[in-house]
């Protein structure tokens, strides 16, 4: 633990780092995605064009993709922009297709009585589609987090101060403690990252958790097999 | 009122599903449409709130055309029940019956107020307004659908299959609960079925289809029951099979108990010898 200790200042702000250029995808992913998806259930032509060329994107390695980006968006080479820029086009690539099964998972019947109900597109989709279309987003954006966690150490072989940095400085010096360290800081960040989403989904929707009075006997089955196994 | 005039109905794929249909459905009746799958009673029905726009012809509701109409609008102000219930799976039971006054610009807490009268009045228990649809039957949730329709108070309740999909004993418990609660709301109420006893049970007028929205009959249920029009009604209503044909076997000498027999030899029921005189309420089965 020594290693950790005298260079636990550098850690946490590699850390701190890493969680920043994470954050950034994984939202853009979604804000963009959603859309996207919502136009890919529209119809099976709508489909099959944005689905293939959004997975198309996710094929591009990630390396010269780090490197061609500066001289299409015109950024520096070594700005962070690149690596967020990059990351959130792996994002969109993963989130569409599942934003296309959330929307698509959203039952006929009740796009139809919201339809005779006198709600507008607009408000369809707002007050309906999007909401009932979250328990599949929400695990696609799951994916996408632990993804994109996990790419943002590649960005440091493009100058990128991040949890990378520590897989390969220790790599290049031996430190095997180093290499742990950074594999366990980031497993912890997308560990958070998951439990926030998680959480994120009980407050938002409260709907689609488990019926408590019918099902409370399996819940309870449920339980007690957890803690068996947790305890085995 | 609400008036069919020569009104057509081609899908873009070609099928014809509606030929020239005229009819007037008049007001704080029950009107129902009952024909087998695919004889267009349900198109013609989301022609009312413009689901489905008629390709020729009108749709007039007291004497305006629905075309010249928002269809949102329209809507938010004719009650609409579906088969299985079409609630919102996201939206508490009480949020669920308030969804049209909310749209139409309620404050939430008068129309959930509003709501809980309304569970009474389709009689659920007060109870039942904080769960999930799915923490509920399928009677339970038809009965929602009922309350939720009746929210805006609308003057024109559409009624599409709505109790297709519960078990018999719950349908005819529904069945009476509409009959119930239509004499007392006193809405125009257009019934979509393809069940020929629940068409008799619930209609003033009824409409009886052919495939493709042609209509075989319309009248009453005991006009069309006193006077198939022709092979077709008759088959369709189960007369020609003398399924609804009655006649009397003696059956116990001592009590003087007279049983009612169908055309298939079925028992349909008992005339008891203290009641002089007969009624057909005795004999139907339930």
């Amino acid at each position: 633990m020594n290693w950790l200790f005298s260079n636990f200042d550098m850690v946490v702000e590699l850390t701190l780092n890493h969680v920043r250029l994470s954050i950034i995808p994984i939202i853009a992913g979604f804000v963009i995605a959603v859309p996207l998806g919502r136009l890919a259930a529209t119809g099976r032509a709508a489909r099959g064009v944005i689905i293939t060329s959004t997975s198309l994107l996710y094929t591009i390695p990630s390396l010269p993709l780090f490197v061609i980006l500066p001289a299409i968006i015109g950024t520096k080479v070594l700005s962070d922009t690149n690596l967020i820029v990059a990351l959130s086009i792996y994002a969109v690539a993963i989130m569409v297709r599942a934003a296309a099964d959330a929307f698509s998972s959203v039952s006929v019947d009740v796009k139809q009585a919201s339809l005779a109900m006198g709600y507008s597109k607009w408000q369809q989709f707002w007050r309906v589609e999007f909401p009932l279309a979250g328990p599949v987003l929400l695990a696609g954006m799951r994916v996408v987090s632990v993804s994109t966690i996990a790419l943002v150490s590649v960005g440091v072989l493009i100058g990128s101060e991040n949890l990378g940095y520590l897989f390969f400085n220790g790599k290049q010096r031996g430190l095997l403690e180093e290499v742990v360290t950074g594999i366990v800081a980031s497993l912890l960040i997308a560990l958070v990252f998951d439990l926030v989403l998680v959480l994120l989904g009980r407050i938002l929707l409260p709907w689609s958790r488990k019926d408590r009075t019918r099902r409370s006997a399996d819940s309870e089955t449920v339980s007690l097999t957890v803690t068996t196994g947790g305890a085995a | 009122m609400i008036e069919f005039r020569s009104v057509s109905k081609r899908f873009p794929d070609g099928t014809l599903a509606v030929d020239d249909f005229s009819i007037v459905i008049p007001s704080r009746q029950t009107t129902v449409f009952v024909g087998s799958s695919g004889s267009g009673k349900t198109t013609l029905l989301r022609m009312i709130n413009r689901m489905v726009d008629p390709t020729a012809g009108q749709v007039v509701i007291d004497g305006d055309d629905v075309a010249k109409e928002n269809p949102v609008q329209l809507r938010r102000r004719i009650g609409y029940v579906m088969q299985n219930g079409g609630l919102l799976p996201h939206r508490r039971i009480v949020d669920n019956v308030a969804t049209v006054p909310v749209l139409r610009g309620v404050p939430r807490g008068e129309a959930r107020e509003h709501a809980l009268e309304l569970l009474d009045t389709v009689g659920l228990d007060r109870s039942l307004a904080t769960k999930y649809p799915r923490q509920l039957s399928g009677g339970q949730q038809q009965r929602v659908g009922v309350a939720r329709a009746l929210a805006a108070d609308p003057n024109i309740l559409l009624m599409d299959e709505p109790f297709g999909a519960v078990d018999p004993i719950v349908r005819l418990e529904l069945q009476r609960e509409l009959k119930r609660l239509q004499k007392d709301l006193d809405k125009t109420v257009v019934f979509v079925t393809h069940d020929i006893d629940e068409a008799f049970a619930l209609a003033d007028q009824v409409v009886i289809f052919r495939t493709g929205g042609i209509v075989a009959q319309v009248g009453t249920p005991s006009e069309v029951l006193g006077n198939p029009a022709d092979e077709f009604v008759a088959s369709f209503i189960g007369a020609d099979r003398g399924q609804r044909q009655l006649h009397l076997e003696p059956r116990n000498p001592e009590t003087g108990q007279v049983m009612v027999v169908d055309a298939s030899g079925r028992p349909a029921g008992l005339l008891s010898d203290d009641e002089s005189r007969a009624s057909t309420g005795a004999a139907s089965p339930s």
